[in-house]
């Protein structure tokens, strides 16, 4: 159990959070009709008759969003449910054309699921999901268009959202935040949402109620539509404080959704329990019960990509890698393929150092990802093949990066047009030395009389002179030897 | 116009006999001479119907044929037709304009008919009378003996009755929905046939009940619905509840029999209370099929009787959500408001009339936190026992025959003040809806009053065939030759 406790006047308060994430299905078409469920594009472009509720008009359901379902399920561990069912749930709103949202209630397509969420203290938690299921996303409203009328885009309307319901299992606003940058991270890896909570493709709606510690649950709030990670952390931080000083001053908490206003750090009430919406769901006739089986299940399962904690433990077994390093490699997909397209059948600790510090801090400085990355992995791979044959030295090395980060060169093609070969000739690192302890007969005098410290400042007089390209380990071994004599 | 059938024209037209213009001509004649009377159509397509005849006609020169090509039909303003207005018989429409076709009309308009224009109904077909159009009552072409008192056609598929009866157009399309095709159908002295739930695609036909519409044909006799049906049906995958079946050749069903065959006779039909001209047609009916050679047996289907109950929970329930979208947002009617839901407030008090009002208020109340559990979950086990009864009737019996209707058709002054007074005239047809089975009503004779009657055969799921078999001896038995009054004394 969590430790994270909030001190009130009366004693200590336990916070206790549920999600509910709503993720954008990535596929080609909405879930009952055959417009375009991509992103952006002018308004009412990617509307269909059936999206915008004509009359006579059937949805159809969209085979691919329900195997994304499935694939979402079985990443969050999860029972699919071979019988599912559509519901309609009724209210008027103007961006929202039929007058209900399709919606999976008595019957969700996914049941019961887990996802394992690791904090800052190393301490590992799983975290229950209740179900998973398919519905429809409403249109948009856009109320500043206009100063007498409100304009609605349907663009968004029909496309396909899974609601993922966590269990009331989280404890502090660190755990809501491992949460769903861990669900994040899962619905990537299976390419089942992009969750890009910046163009709303992913959302949650924020249960909070608090208690003392061993106390049975209290009075929730919903908090809704919260669109960062961030924002969800603090909405739980100052909600679990708004309800802590009602409790404590003697009031009662209500249940009603409120929103976070980002910029006042505050919550607000939206709506009481008493004005809530009757949805009146039931069945919805034009669409039949959907079965599923188990073969097309387990073919997808087969064909599912490696989930980050699989690949986590495989990275640290195969490359010999720490916890810590398998995290970060694994935060995206696209950054664990990077990493094993250089480390592969190369040296491991090499390219991990290499990528962990000054490739990641390459793209920082340019600001760049690691999909548009100014450097490609096989390049990457090529200038620590550099090193590791002794073609340049590691300093050299670092001085090639920063090349093929602004001109895109290919690394042996900037070591031989700047002439960076590491020197490998005893002849001339000797004769390089022999001119320098000419040159510092003191400091050489020194040194043979004790002061071994010394011994840096030939080297770096050394490096100096040969422009850097020195073999490092020549040059110790040939100074020793002069030195000695 | 009277003087031909869709199987007659069909023939005609092969023969170069009459042309496919000509018997525009001749229909569009007599919508003009009688629909002001009528009222069977809200909006006539008479130009582009000519039109239309006219390329059949130019088809035809070229050697094509179709199963239709050439045919005048009306068409039910349920379905949406591109470029033509599309009401529902309701104002909340206003004048939409569909920029699609309903499947059950592109597959109409490939096999070769020719649409007369859009008949009219009981706004969004909730009603068995046609009084709740927006467009004005439809009269029955058919009077009582000795009386000119108007009468209505049924409904909800009354302008298509109307317009099919009076010779206005060789066919016409319905829905049905607890009885919309086969009431008006029997009312009207017509042949109408709601097929198996699935049969015919419900795209692009405006929803009343998702889970009982279904479209057919409603036409003068047994061989053209056979006709006209294959053309309708088949499957459409924008219809997840479409069933991919082949269409069966409907017509070469229709003169196998009924040698053989088992007629159950369900005994909860008997309604107390029912007229005795009706109780004899049944008993007349029964003797017609035994004596082709069919065997009568007696079932029970037990949960009969809970059949109008539910079928009201859940029909008004899914009506209640599917007219959700009628809201002044998108298409149709508009009443501007100063808010978002004052908008609807005012649109929807000003588009939908008081019998679509008071559907949409109970499918609302039924479906409520509290009362859902009691209304509409219990009614969908009713339902379940419902077909289950169906299901198991069929373990014995080929087809059931049951009446029509309980009355004939009626004044509008006799239209009771009780809304479920009127509800009860589904009675017979709302089970068969709800079991999804098809079933066809057959004009069979005349009541005292000189008003046809209809019986109706229930079949199996997708035995349409068998359905049509039955229904063709009750039609060559009964020889049912009455003309309606709209036709008395006038030369076809």
């Amino acid at each position: 159990m969590s430790g994270y406790r909030i001190e009130g006047s009366t004693g200590l308060w336990e916070i206790v959070v549920g999600l509910e994430v709503h993720a954008q299905v990535i596929s080609q078409a909405k879930l009952f009709s055959g417009a375009s469920a991509s992103y952006g594009g002018e308004p009412n472009t990617h509307v269909s008759l059936i999206d915008a509720g004509f009359p006579g008009m059937l949805p159809v359901l969209n085979a691919e969003c329900v195997a994304q379902a499935v694939r979402t399920g079985l990443g969050l561990n999860a029972e699919i449910n071979l019988f599912s069912r559509f519901d309609r749930k009724n209210y008027f709103y103007a961006d929202l054309p039929t007058g209900y949202q399709i919606s999976q209630f008595a019957h969700p397509i996914i049941g019961t699921g887990t996802v394992e969420i690791e904090l800052a203290d190393g301490t590992v938690r799983h975290i229950g999901v209740t179900r998973l299921h398919l519905e429809q996303d409403a249109g948009k409203s856009m109320h500043d268009q206009d100063p007498t009328r409100s304009f609605i885009d349907l663009n968004r309307a029909g496309v396909a959202l899974m609601e993922i319901v966590s269990e009331p299992d989280i404890r502090s606003p660190e755990e809501a935040g491992a949460y769903l940058r861990k669900l994040r991270q899962i619905l990537r890896y299976l390419g089942t949402c992009d969750g890009n909570m910046e163009e709303g493709s992913m959302r949650a709606d924020v249960n909070v109620s608090v208690r003392k510690p061993g106390e049975e649950f209290r009075t929730r709030c919903e908090i809704k539509n919260v669109n960062s990670i961030r924002f969800v952390m603090q909405a739980i931080e100052v909600e679990a404080a708004r309800q802590i000083e009602v409790w404590e001053s003697g009031g009662t908490v209500d249940q009603e959704t409120r929103l976070f206003d980002s910029a006042r750090g505050e919550t607000r009430s939206l709506r009481s329990k008493e004005d809530a919406h009757d949805y009146r769901y039931f069945p919805d006739p034009d669409l039949l019960p959907l079965v599923i089986e188990q073969p097309w299940i387990d073919a997808l399962k087969a064909a599912l990509p490696e989930l980050p904690e699989a690949k986590r433990a495989r990275l640290e077994a195969e490359y010999g890698i720490t916890r810590y390093e398998s995290g970060v490699l694994t935060v995206e997909q696209a950054v664990a393929d990077f990493y094993e397209t250089v480390a592969r059948d190369a040296d491991a600790r090499l390219a991990t150092n290499w990528i962990l510090g000054d490739f990641f801090a390459a793209l920082n400085r340019t600001g760049r990802s690691i999909e548009n990355s100014p450097v490609s992995a096989q390049a990457l791979r090529e200038l620590l093949g550099l090193i590791s044959d002794q073609t340049i030295n590691g300093k050299i090395a670092k001085d090639v990066l920063e090349i093929m980060v602004e001109t895109g060169e290919a690394p042996l093609q900037i070591v031989d047009r700047e002439g960076l070969r590491q020197v490998t000739d005893t002849g001339a690192i000797d004769a390089a030395i022999a001119d320098i302890l000419a040159a510092n007969a003191d400091k050489v005098a020194e040194y043979r009389s004790g002061k071994d410290k010394l011994f840096g400042f030939f080297v770096g007089q050394t490096m100096k002179a040969m422009k850097g390209k020195a073999n490092p380990a020549m040059v110790n071994d040939a100074l020793k030897k002069q030195l000695a004599e | 116009m009277r003087g031909f059938t869709i199987a007659t024209a069909l023939e005609a037209l092969d023969k170069r006999e009459i042309t496919a213009s000509w018997l525009f001509d001749t229909c569009a004649n007599a919508i003009t001479t009688h629909d002001g009377t009528l009222n069977s159509f809200i909006t006539p397509t008479l130009e582009q119907g000519r039109a239309h005849a006219k390329a059949a006609d130019d088809a035809r020169a070229q050697g094509k044929t179709g199963p239709l090509l050439g045919i005048p039909l009306g068409i039910k303003d349920l379905f949406c037709t591109t470029g033509v207005r599309t009401t529902a018989a309701s104002r909340i429409l206003g004048d939409f304009v569909p920029p699609y076709e309903s499947t059950v009309t592109q597959n109409l308009l490939d096999a070769g008919a020719v649409f007369a224009g859009k008949t009219n109904l009981d706004e969004f077909a909730m009603g068995s009378g046609n009084l709740t159009s927006a467009f004005g009552p439809v009269q029955n072409p058919w009077k009582r003996t000795g009386s000119e008192a108007a009468l209505v056609p049924g409904g909800s598929s009354g302008g298509s009755a109307a317009a099919v009866a009076g010779g206005l157009v060789l066919g016409a399309t319905g829905t049905d929905t607890g009885g919309s095709i086969r009431q008006p159908a029997s009312f009207c002295g017509i042949v109408g046939m709601k097929p198996t739930y699935g049969r015919c695609s419900r795209f692009g036909t405006i929803a009343f009940a998702s889970s009982l519409d279904q479209a057919g044909p409603m036409t003068r006799d047994v061989t053209d619905s056979a006709i006209m049906l294959g053309a309708m049906a088949g499957f459409d995958p924008r219809d997840s509840t479409s069933v991919d079946r082949a269409v069966p050749d409907y017509r070469a069903a229709l003169e196998r029999g009924v040698r053989g065959m088992r007629v159950g006779i369900p005994k909860e039909y008997h309604a107390p209370g029912m007229s005795p001209e009706i109780e004899a047609l049944w008993t007349q009916g029964i003797d017609w099929l035994r004596a082709e050679g069919a065997e009568i047996v007696d079932v029970s289907l037990p949960h009969t009787k809970y059949g109008l109950p539910t079928y009201y929970i859940v029909a008004l329930a899914e009506a209640s959500s599917n007219l959700a979208r009628y809201d002044g947002v998108r298409f149709g009617k508009r009443v501007p408001a100063e808010t978002l839901d004052a908008l609807y407030e005012a649109t929807r008090a000003a588009g939908f009339g008081a019998e679509v009002r008071r559907r949409v208020l109970l499918g609302t109340y039924v479906l409520s936190a509290g009362y859902y559990d009691a209304y509409y979950l219990r009614a969908q086990k009713v339902r379940t026992l419902i077909q289950r009864d169906f299901l198991s009737a069929f373990e014995n019996v080929d087809v059931l025959l049951t009446p029509t209707a309980p009355s004939a058709a009626f004044a509008t002054n006799e239209v009771p003040d009780d809304p479920v007074q009127m509800y009860l005239n589904d009675i017979f047809t709302v089970p068969a809806s709800m079991a999804g089975v098809p079933a066809i009503s057959v004009p069979a004779g005349l009541d005292g009053q000189g008003l046809p009657l209809g019986l109706q055969l229930i079949g199996k799921f997708f035995d349409e065939e068998t359905l049509y078999a039955a229904a063709r001896v009750l039609e060559r038995s009964a020889g049912f030759t009455h003309v309606p009054a709209l036709w008395a004394g006038a030369a076809a």
